[in-house]
């Protein structure tokens, strides 16, 4: 299993041809708390960069996108019904869907670990 | 990912002033964002930080606000009262000392150029003072001076902090630093006071709908008292997130967003704004077009909508009545204390009612909503008289 990031503040974990995506902590603790969540349907078809998921906090709206392009397998349905849980847990159970890859070479450029903690490090 | 604070101001330009408490923000955790100019605290971090955690303290407990980027607006000399009452539809003349009347500035046509709380400084003396919003204080400083005669002075007040001391138990923690204050002081009423040797300026006013007082004192003291207060245990700091969401849960309209130039005082619900004595003389800009829309009511309305669902709308949503598009939201958020997303919209008139079920446009999809009266949430105001 590998993990990569993207300068979107998601994350995508890989197992074979199949990942799953969400957003780092770094997001969530930006968006604040959240009040609505919605992922995509299964049998979705994403593109590299496109609009995946929508998440509202109190006050703002924002798109998260897809880090590589593929074709839906699930949404995760418990955090559109407790959508704080992606604020308590957003690397962990609160994950927003899983995908397989269309295209295994699209995951080159995103970033690994240290280089995703770099680009932190630099927005201080 | 991109952020999008919706009440972060994209029209500002060049780098935000500081507050005078900007430090004091910081060494707190609180995220600083660009609004009407200035770095604003949006939120605290820190386990009671975050905007549902703020806007829940202050309806249980009290928040201090720093809401510094407000201009404060000293207006004095012969002929004060009448030279501003060509200007506010208010009734000054008959405002007591320390009595504060929530305002509009007009335009000719009767348009909203900024909403204000006016206090009457001096018995038996032409003196006022203004708190005008932060992002149209110099457009009003300098709408003032160009019609007030030169008997009347115009003091925009540098070196002074502006605190707001919001929720139900603002009144016992400031009674306890200033005895003797909190019982006598009415809803809207103002007075003086000293503290460690700084004059506070108390007013028992605030744009949350909670019981409180905004507090206007010189920045040499403002860190001092607000540690002081901070101090209570009772009291916690609240961004610029959870105002937002208190106001509008209170049903209070936020000026730029519910308010502005295209919008008169009627349509907008704030016709008690137009006193009684200043409606029948008339004698205030735009008299003829509010005049009509008092006596035959206005073509739109600023309405309350409690959305369906959990998914909020938010400014700019269009509001449908079936096929047809009847107005758009002015302000939308989630409501913490109602647990549901809530909006106000500016509406045609036939479809205004309390009752009436109209739709939100949201991302191409429609939301169910409902005409609801306002306030959202009930106003918890002290007034004159009532028991503490």
């Amino acid at each position: 299993m590998t993990r990569y990031y993207t300068e979107d503040h998601e994350w995508i974990e890989v197992e074979g041809d199949v990942a799953t995506v969400g957003i780092t902590d770094h997001a969530q603790s930006q968006l604040g708390d959240l009040v609505f969540v919605e992922v995509p349907k299964p049998g979705t078809e994403l593109k590299k960069g496109g609009e995946a998921a929508v998440v509202e906090s109190v006050k703002a709206a924002s798109d998260v996108f897809s880090p590589v392009g593929g074709r839906v397998i699930e949404g995760n349905q418990t955090i559109e019904g407790d959508p704080a849980m992606v604020n308590s847990d957003p690397e962990g159970a609160g994950w927003f869907f899983r995908l397989t890859i269309a295209d295994p070479a699209e995951l080159d450029g995103l970033m690994d670990g240290a280089a995703y903690a770099e680009l932190l490090a630099g927005i201080g | 990912m991109p952020e999008t604070d919706a009440i972060v101001d994209a029209d500002s330009v060049g780098e935000p002033a500081e507050l005078p408490l900007d430090g004091w923000h910081r060494a707190r955790g609180a995220r600083m964002v660009p609004f009407a100019g200035y770095a604003m605290p949006l939120q605290y971090a820190g386990p009671h930080g975050g905007i549902i955690a703020e806007h829940d303290w202050t309806r249980t407990s009290a928040s201090l606000f720093d809401v510094s980027h407000m201009g404060q607006i000293l207006i004095e000399g012969e002929g004060a009262t009448a030279a501003l009452e060509r200007l506010l539809p208010a009734d000054l003349a008959a405002l007591k000392l320390g009595h504060i009347r929530y305002s509009l500035l007009l335009d000719e046509h009767g348009g909203i150029r900024d909403d204000l709380l006016v206090t009457k400084l001096t018995a038996g003396v032409d003196r006022f003072s203004l708190v005008v919003n932060g992002a149209t204080k110099a457009d009003d400083f300098d709408y003032l001076r160009a019609d007030l005669p030169r008997t009347v002075s115009l003091t925009m007040l540098q070196g002074v902090a502006l605190l707001a001391l919001q929720g139900p138990a603002a009144a016992a923690v400031l009674g306890d630093m200033i005895p003797g204050i909190s019982p006598k002081l009415g809803f809207m009423r103002s007075v003086m006071r000293d503290w460690r040797g700084y004059r506070l300026n108390i007013g028992r006013s605030g744009y949350t709908g909670e019981d409180g007082f905004e507090i206007s004192l010189s920045v040499a003291g403002a860190a001092a008292f607000a540690d002081a207060l901070l101090a209570d245990e009772r009291v916690r700091p609240a961004g610029l997130g959870a105002r937002d969401s208190l106001r509008l849960e209170a049903g209070l309209p936020l000026y730029g967003h519910d308010l502005d130039r295209t919008t008169d005082p009627v349509s907008a619900g704030l016709a008690f704004a137009i006193s009684k004595r200043r409606r029948a003389e008339g004698g205030y800009p735009g008299v003829a077009r509010i005049s009509q829309a008092l006596a035959e009511g206005p073509a739109r309305r600023l309405v309350g909508l409690l959305v369906e669902g959990r998914m909020p709308a938010r400014e700019g949503a269009p509001v449908f009545a079936g096929p047809v598009a009847v107005g758009r939201a002015t302000s939308g958020a989630f409501s913490p204390t109602l647990g549901r997303p809530i909006a106000l919209a500016n509406v045609e008139s036939a479809h205004c009612a309390p009752g009436t079920f109209l739709e939100l446009e949201v991302r191409g999809r429609r939301l169910a909503a409902e005409v609801v009266p306002l306030p959202f949430v009930p106003h918890r105001y002290h007034r004159a008289g009532a028991s503490a």
